[in-house]
C-alpha cells in the first residue's frame, strides 16, 4: 500500500510542478506588460517602471522568478490582489468555507438519491420505472446547469415565494464567522431563525450544483449493480437463502460501491466547474465567483493564485480517491 | 471485434454494406438514440433552412413590441411565436439562428479536440517510452483544472469571443482524445495484423494512421459526440458569463445572459433558449448512448 502511494506521489509531484509553470507562465502569456500587469499601474515613468519591476523581482532571469515563485507557493504565498492588495491566500481562505459547504450539501443531495435510484432502477432493470428513472438521469446529465438555476428561482423563489433568490443569509441576521459554514455559525449564533434562513438559502444552489453528479452517480450505480448483480457470488448468496434485502444490500452494493466511489471523488471537479456557474447565478459569496469577478476585474495575480490553489485541491481529492480505491480495492495496488 | 481486425486491414472492404447494416440494427435498437437522431436532423434543417423559416431578421428589433409574450399567452402576438425580448426582437428567430451557432460550435470544437487529440494519442501508444510520460504528463496537467475554469481563464488570456472560446473549450477536450487513442494504441500496436504490416515494410506513419488507427476509432466516435455536447454547453456557460459570443449574437448562452435581469418579469425570455440548449445537448447524448451500444459492445452497459 505504501509503494502504491509512493506512486501516484511520484506522478502527482511532476503534475504539480506543471500546474504551477501555467499559473506562473499566465501572467506572462498575456498581451501587455507583466509590470503594469502585475502592479496595477498603467501609466509610469521609465524609471517607476524600473522600480516596481526591481521590487516585483521582473528584471530578473525567468528560472530565478520560477523558482521564486514557487518558493513563494510552498510556503503559502499565492501572490497580492491588485483591487484590494489582500493576499491571495487570505481572500481564498475566507471565500473557501462557503464553497465547500455548498459543495458538501449539493454532494449529500446527489449521493442520497442517486444511489438509491441507481440500486432501484438496476433491480427494476428494464421496466417501465427503469427507463423513466435513466431518461430523467439523461436529462439531468444534459441539463445547462446556469438555466436550471434560473428556472428553479422563477418558479420557487418567484411563483412561489418559498425560497430567497441570492445569497447565504437572509441581511437580518448578522454574526460573527466562527467556522466559515453558515448553517454551523447560525446554529451557534442563538439568534431566532438565522438556521431557517441559512438553510432555505442552501436549498436551490445545492439542488443545482448537485443536478449532474446526481445524474452521473445514478447512472454509475446502475452499471455496476448490473454487473455485480450477474456474479457468480450473487448467485451463491441468494442460493443460500438469504434474505434479498442482504443480497443487494449487502452482498451486492458493497462492491459495485468501488466504481461508484471513483465517479464521486471525480465529480468534485465537476463540482469546482459547476461552482464557477452556481454561485454566479445565486450571487454565492464563494470562490467560483471570485475567480469570475477576478476575470472581469482584471486581477491577474488573484486568477493566477486561484488557478493553482483550485488545480492543487483537484489534484489532492484525485489521490485521495486514488487511495481510498486501492484501499478498497486490492486488486489495483500490484 | 477481435475477429474482424483481419478483415479489416484489406483495402477494399468487401463487407463494409453489411457492417453498415449491422451498426444500424444495433442503433435503432435504442429507441433513445432513434429520437435523437431525428431531433438532431431537425435541429440541423432548422439551422440551415433559419434564413428561410425564421419569420424576422434576428437581429432586428421592433420598438412597439418589447417583452411580448408567447403567441398562446393572452397579450401575446401571432407574429412573434415565441415571444419577443427586452429588446423587441423576436426569440423565436433568434433560437433558429442561434441553433446554427451551437452546431457550428460543436463540429469546429470536437473537430479540433477530436484531430489533435488523435495525432499526439497516436504518438504516445505508439512510440511510448519518454514520449508517452511527457505527452500524459502534459495532459494529467490539463486535466487537473476544471475544464470551465481552464477556458475562462483561457479566454480571459486570449481576449472574450466566440472564437477564442472554441480554442478554449477544445484545448480543454482534447486530452480525453489522446488519452483514449494512446489506450487503443497500446491495445492493437502488438496485434499480428501491425506486425505483419511492419515486417511487410510498413513504415511508421502508415503503421499508425492506416493500419492502427481505424481499428481505434470505435470508442475516439463516442467520445465525439460527448465533446460535442460538452462544447455546447461549455460554450453557452461561458457565453452566460459574458466570456464567449458577445451580444448581439443570438448564440442562446449570451441569449440568457442577457435575459437575466427579466427573470422575475419575462419567463419566456429566460425559458426558450435555455430548452433549446437542453434539447440539443439531450438529443446528442442519446445518440451517443445509442453510438456507443452500437459500435462498442465492450461499453455495453446493460
Amino acid at each position: 500500500m505504501f509503494r502504491f502511494f509512493l506512486g501516484r506521489l511520484a506522478v502527482l509531484i511532476p503534475t504539480f510542478l506543471g500546474v504551477s509553470l501555467i499559473a506562473f507562465s499566465f501572467i506572462r502569456l498575456l498581451p501587455g506588460d507583466p509590470v503594469a500587469l502585475l502592479s496595477g499601474e498603467r501609466v509610469m515613468s521609465p524609471e517607476r517602471h524600473a522600480q516596481i519591476s526591481h521590487n516585483l523581482g521582473l528584471d530578473r532571469p525567468w528560472i530565478v522568478q520560477y523558482l521564486d515563485y514557487l518558493w513563494g507557493v510552498l510556503h503559502g504565498d499565492f501572490g497580492t490582489s491588485i483591487v484590494s492588495k489582500s493576499s491571495v491566500s487570505e481572500q481564498f481562505l475566507q471565500l473557501f468555507p462557503a464553497t465547500l459547504e455548498l459543495s458538501i450539501c449539493a454532494m449529500i443531495f446527489a449521493i442520497v438519491i442517486g444511489i438509491p435510484v441507481g440500486v432501484f432502477a438496476a433491480l427494476k432493470r428494464g421496466s417501465f420505472a427503469d427507463q423513466t428513472l435513466m431518461g430523467v438521469a439523461l436529462v439531468g446529465y444534459s441539463m445547462p446547469i446556469f438555466w436550471w438555476g434560473l428556472l428553479l428561482i422563477i418558479l420557487f423563489s418567484g411563483v412561489l415565494q418559498w425560497t430567497p433568490v441570492s445569497g447565504r443569509i437572509s441581511l437580518l441576521y448578522f454574526f460573527p464567522p466562527v467556522t466559515g459554514f453558515m448553517l454551523i455559525d447560525s446554529a451557534l449564533s442563538d439568534q431566532a431563525g438565522a438556521f431557517k434562513s441559512a438553510f432555505s438559502h442552501l436549498i436551490l444552489p445545492s439542488i443545482v450544483l448537485g443536478t449532474i453528479p446526481l445524474a452521473v452517480i445514478a447512472r454509475q450505480t446502475r452499471s455496476a449493480m448490473l454487473e455485480v448483480l450477474g456474479e457468480d457470488y450473487v448467485r451463491t448468496a441468494r442460493a443460500k437463502g438469504l434474505s434479498p434485502f442482504r443480497v443487494v444490500g449487502i452482498h451486492a452494493l458493497r462492491n459495485a460501491m468501488i466504481p461508484v466511489i471513483t465517479t464521486i471523488g471525480l465529480q468534485v471537479g465537476v463540482m469546482l466547474a459547476g461552482a464557477i456557474l452556481t454561485e454566479t447565478i445565486f450571487s454565492w459569496p464563494g470562490i467560483g465567483k471570485w475567480m469570475v469577478d477576478s476575470v472581469f476585474r482584471r486581477d491577474y495575480p488573484v486568477i493566477q493564485g486561484g488557478l493553482l490553489i483550485i488545480a492543487g485541491i483537484i489534484m489532492l481529492v484525485n489521490l485521495a480517491v486514488d487511495l481510498l480505491y486501492g484501499l478498497i480495492n486490492p486488486r489495483i495496488r500490484h | 471485434m477481435a475477429d474482424t481486425t483481419a478483415a479489416e486491414d484489406v483495402v477494399i472492404d468487401p463487407s463494409r454494406a453489411r457492417r453498415l447494416s449491422e451498426f444500424w440494427y444495433y442503433f435503432s435498437e435504442n429507441r433513445g438514440a432513434v429520437i435523437g437522431l431525428v431531433v438532431f436532423i431537425i435541429l440541423v434543417l432548422a439551422a440551415v433552412l433559419a434564413p428561410l423559416i425564421t419569420p424576422h431578421a434576428p437581429a432586428m428589433q421592433y420598438r412597439d413590441a418589447v417583452l411580448l409574450p408567447p403567441a398562446w399567452e393572452a397579450n401575446g402576438r401571432a407574429a412573434y411565436l415565441l415571444g419577443t425580448d427586452a429588446v423587441g426582437r423576436d426569440i423565436f428567430s433568434r433560437l433558429l439562428y442561434g441553433a446554427q451557432f451551437s452546431l457550428f460550435i460543436g463540429v469546429v470544437v470536437t473537430l479540433l479536440a477530436l484531430v489533435g487529440g488523435i495525432v499526439v494519442g497516436v504518438i504516445a501508444g505508439y512510440f511510448g517510452g519518454w514520449i508517452d510520460t511527457l505527452i500524459m504528463r502534459l495532459m494529467d496537467i490539463i486535466l487537473a483544472f476544471p475544464s470551465l475554469l481552464l477556458a475562462l481563464v483561457l479566454v480571459a488570456v486570449l481576449g472574450p469571443g466566440l472564437t477564442n472560446a472554441m480554442i478554449a473549450i477544445a484545448l480543454v477536450l482534447q486530452p480525453h482524445f489522446v488519452r483514449l487513442t494512446r489506450a487503443a494504441v497500446m491495445a492493437e500496436k502488438n496485434r499480428e495484423y501491425v506486425v505483419a504490416a511492419r515486417v511487410a515494410g510498413a513504415g511508421s506513419w502508415r503503421l499508425m494512421f492506416r493500419t492502427i488507427l481505424p481499428n481505434c476509432m470505435a470508442p475516439l466516435i463516442v467520445q465525439a459526440t460527448l465533446s460535442f455536447s460538452n462544447a455546447i454547453l461549455d460554450a453557452a456557460a461561458l457565453g452566460f458569463l459574458g466570456m464567449g459570443a458577445q451580444p448581439p449574437t443570438p448564440e442562446w448562452g449570451t441569449m440568457l445572459a442577457e435575459a437575466r435581469e427579466f427573470i422575475l418579469r419575462a419567463w419566456w425570455v429566460v425559458t426558450f433558449p435555455g430548452l433549446a440548449i437542453l434539447i440539443t445537448v439531450l438529443a446528442i447524448n442519446l445518440m451517443g448512448d445509442g453510438l456507443r451500444d452500437a459500435l462498442d459492445p465492450k461499453l455495453k452497459r446493460s
